[in-house]
This record gives structure tokens, sequence and C-alpha cells, in this order.
């Protein structure tokens, strides 16, 4: 895209209304807030003290967080790796990565400032994973489907622990928004790779078999009793498994996570 | 067939919500900025006296074709299944009238997203049951759906600002199924939103762009439904009143 180029320039007024309300977020929350009184959710609040203090994060909370921090220190590392890693990343993804490689960056350093002296230390990470992909750094290919199925991954993994930070609004907040933007690195990635952006069945399409464990039980079609595969304008199970991801247990992300940490 | 919702209906008295109810403020979701004060000010009832006009704009008291979301859990599900309507009422009309030079790869996300949101809206149509609200009416004149760039881009705003609105509404949930339920569909919702922002801007950052993904902390925003049904107003003819959705702990 063309950089230079002011984002809102080209941009119809009620767009640009609609952005600036994201652009300044915090400024414009707290005018909203100050001129009607209303509850604003903080976009933008990133010292750790506005979490409550970290010493006094209740023990499954921080267990949840630091369960976040450590897929985030190894997405962190992976992406910064293989932006340095030569020609590896052609120009024409450079600005997909970086910008996606920019946020695991702010997530590490927004986790680690609310369970501060609490965070867990980075692991040391193989991203080969004992050799599986041994040229993850060197082929582009291989980067890409280790890409996938870590963000892939990472949504699962965040899905599945809202329900344990229930007790935190703010903090299930802030995990939500991580959430959703994992699932814009995973469609992102997805498309880069000729996949559907979504998951469609328990398919892990052409990435290797080695990745299986992260789409199994994606085949879901059945939400909180209700068969979506059989509700009118449903064309088939694939959609309704589509549209709507499925969590994995952090067991479940560990085992996969856990290729890539050396013991 | 939804016997695994067993949701809390008991009402937490909240002064301030029932003092609103005494008052019933109806928000017309009908146009423009005067409404996002107004919607602000309908859900806070401090800042509106009975009976009076915020910003000069007069209180619909016409509650017989109001649709009123409801209370609680089922509250917030309703917001959420409001908001599916719109989506994939959106979407057929887009595949009902495709725009000059839609080529295949767009028409293949397009039908995908809308077939997406039609299970959405037919799910939490089936969830709620005897409770669902009954279908919206909605107003598409302002976009041109000739224009691909009207399309992707009021598809893009559509889908950014799900995302937003459940982001903003998990903490509203009691029962931690709904929670569940609401994260399954919100990372679909943040696919869409990527991939339509990479059809209109492609292979750039503008995927999570720093103009919605905070580039200081990489946070998506939340948005509160008194934030977001302003923002879908335009869109939508059917008076809604939202003023007995759950509010978030201080």
């Amino acid at each position: 895209m063309d950089n230079n180029k002011p984002l809102l320039e080209s941009v119809e007024p009620d767009y640009i209304n609609e952005m600036t309300a994201r652009r300044e977020p915090v400024e414009k929350a707290k005018a909203i807030a100050g001129a009607l009184g209303t509850t604003i959710i903080s976009f933008g609040a990133l010292a750790g003290a506005a979490y409550g203090q970290a010493n006094k994060l209740p023990g499954k909370i921080a267990d949840v967080l630091n369960f976040a921090l450590t897929l985030e220190f190894l997405e962190d590392e992976f992406y910064r790796t293989a932006l340095g890693s030569g020609n590896l990343i052609p120009r024409e993804t450079r600005d997909v990565f970086g910008q996606i490689s920019k946020h695991e960056t702010a997530h590490v350093n927004l986790l680690r400032s609310v369970l501060g002296s609490k965070a867990v230390a980075k692991p040391n990470f193989d991203f080969t994973a004992g050799g599986a992909f041994g040229d993850v750094f060197s082929n582009y290919q291989t980067f890409l489907a280790v890409s996938q199925a870590l963000e892939d991954t990472g949504v699962r993994a965040y899905k599945g622990q809202a329900g344990n930070l229930r007790s935190n609004d703010k903090i299930l907040t802030t995990a939500l928004q991580i959430h959703s933007v994992e699932a814009r690195h995973a469609a992102m990635v997805r498309r880069i790779r000729g996949e559907k952006p979504w998951i469609p069945g328990d398919s892990r399409g052409t990435l290797p078999a080695a990745t299986q464990a992260v789409y199994n039980g994606e085949g879901n079609t059945t939400q909180g009793g209700v068969n979506v595969a059989t509700l009118p304008g449903v064309p088939s199970a694939l959609v309704a498994s589509q549209t709507f991801d499925e969590p994995l247990t952090k067991a479940e992300v560990l085992a996969i996570a856990g290729l890539f940490i050396r013991k | 067939m939804t016997k695994d919702f067993s949701c809390e209906e008991e009402s937490k008295p909240n002064e301030n919500i029932d003092r609103s109810t005494s008052r019933r403020s109806f928000l017309k979701w009908s146009s423009a900025a005067a409404l996002t004060a107004f919607a602000f000010g309908a859900l806070n009832p401090e800042t509106l006296s009975a009976k009076t006009a915020f910003l000069g704009l007069p209180i619909d008291d016409d509650k017989s074709s109001a649709v009123d979301l409801g209370k609680g859990d089922f509250g917030v599900l309703n917001y959420a299944f409001a908001l599916e309507q719109l989506e994939s009422a959106f979407y057929t009309q887009v595949l009902t009238t495709p725009y000059a030079g839609m080529n295949s790869d767009e028409r293949a996300i397009l039908m995908d997203i809308r077939d997406n949101e039609i299970a959405h809206r037919e799910f939490f149509r089936a969830a709620l049951g005897k409770k669902a609200i009954p279908n919206l009416q909605v107003n598409f004149t302002s976009i041109n759906f000739n224009s691909r760039d009207s399309v992707l881009r009021t598809a893009s705003t559509f889908e950014d600002t799900g995302t937003s609105a459940y982001n903003g509404a998990g903490q509203l949930l009691k029962n931690p199924a709904f929670l569940l339920i609401a994260g399954k569909i919100v990372s679909v919702e943040a696919r869409h939103a990527a991939i339509l922002r990479d059809l209109l801007r492609p292979m750039s950052d503008y995927f999570a762009g720093d103009d919605i993904t905070d580039p200081a902390t990489g946070l998506d925003p939340a948005r509160l439904p008194a934030q977001v049904l302003p923002l879908v107003a335009p869109y939508i003819v059917t008076k809604i009143t939202a003023n007995r959705l759950p509010q978030p702990k201080a």
C-alpha cells in the first residue's frame, strides 16, 4: 500500500467520524465520559496499575496471563527473528508481518506490565520444533506454515481462557481485545497462504500433518445445544463450523506450543 | 434444544435502570451525530429528566412499535442478534446486486461472509427462542451497492464495529457458556474485518491497521452497547430500546 498517503484522506465524512473515534480513543473516550458521565471502556491503558496492583492479582488470573504471555513471547520472538532473517520475508508481505510483529511485541509488554513481578521469564525457543520445521527461517513457505499454525492456535488459546478471567472485567475485556487481533493476524496469514481466512471443518488445509492438533475440534457445528448446520439459510456443515471458532484447553495449547519450547 | 441456555433472568435491582424505565426514553435509531449523545443520555438517567429533550431532541414516547432488547444475558444476546441481522441483510443485498467488477475472489469471500452472518443470525434466533426480538427493518439507501469502494468500506466498518461490540459485551454476560459462544463468534467477525480491509488495501498493514488496532497496546477496540448503537443507527429503521441492558461495573 501507499504508506505515505494519509489513511483518511480519500474517505467519506461518515467514515472519518467512525475512524477518528478510534484514532485517539483515549482522548475521545475521556472527552465523552467527561461530557456525559458515562462509563467508557479504556482502550489504551498501559500501566499495570490500571488493572489493579499486580501483586494482588488472584493466582488464577495470573496463571492465565502468564500462559498468554508465554504464547506472546513465542510469537514475538518468532516474527522478530523472521523479519531479521535476510530476505526470508519478501517485500510484498513485509508490511503485513511488520504489523503482526509490532502487535506481538505490544502484547508482551502489556501482559508484563499487568503481571509485574509475577510475570514468567521468556522461555528459550526452538522454532524448528526439533527439526520438524528445520528451514523455518530460510524457507518462506515453512515460515508461513508455522505462522498460520501459531496464529490459529493463539486465537483458540485466548478463547479457551476467557471464562477464567470473568472475575475481572477489565482483564477479561483486554484479553478479548487481544483475541480479536490474533484473529485478524490468523485470517491474513491464511489469505497469504491461499487458505480461506476462516476455518472450514477441522481441516489443516495445506499445512503439514504435524499441525493437525491446531485444528482438531474446529469441525464442531453444535453451539449451546443448537445444531447450526440444520438452521435455515446455512448451506452446509462446513459453513456451520467455520462460522464459529472453537477454543482449545490450556493443556492442548501447551502440547502445541511445547513443540517450540526448549526443555 | 436450548436447554443449555439457562440464563439468570433475575434482575439485580439497579436504581439507575429502574428510574430510567419509568421514564422510558426511546431511541429511534435514525440519524447522525446528535443521536450519539442522545443514546448515551438515554442510558444514563442522570443526564436527562423525564420528558426532557437532550440537545433539543424530543423523546419519542411511541412505545407501540419499538423493539426492546430486554435485560440480562438475553438482552445482550438480542443486541448481538440485532447486529447479526444488520450484517446478514447487508451481505444479502451485496450479493443480490453485486457491484461492477466484483471478481471471483471477492465474490467467494463475500458469499462466505454472508453465509457466516446468516448462520450467526439464525443461531441467535434459535437460541433466544421466545425471547428473540423480531426481524428488524433496515435502510441501506446511504450505501451505493454498485460501488466496490462503498460496499467494502461499509462492510469493513460493520465488521470492525461488530468486533468491538462483542469485545465490549463479554463483560456484560453472566453465563460463562454465553461468553464462550460470544468468543467463538467474535474471532470470526475479526477474520471478516481483516480480509475486507485487505480487499481495500491488499497486502498492507491495513488488515489490522493503526486506525483500528491500537499500535501501542496491540488491542482492538471494545465498545459498549451505548457506543455501538449510534454507529449502526443510520441503517436500522425499527425503533429499538436498549435501556434495560446490563451496565458495566464501575
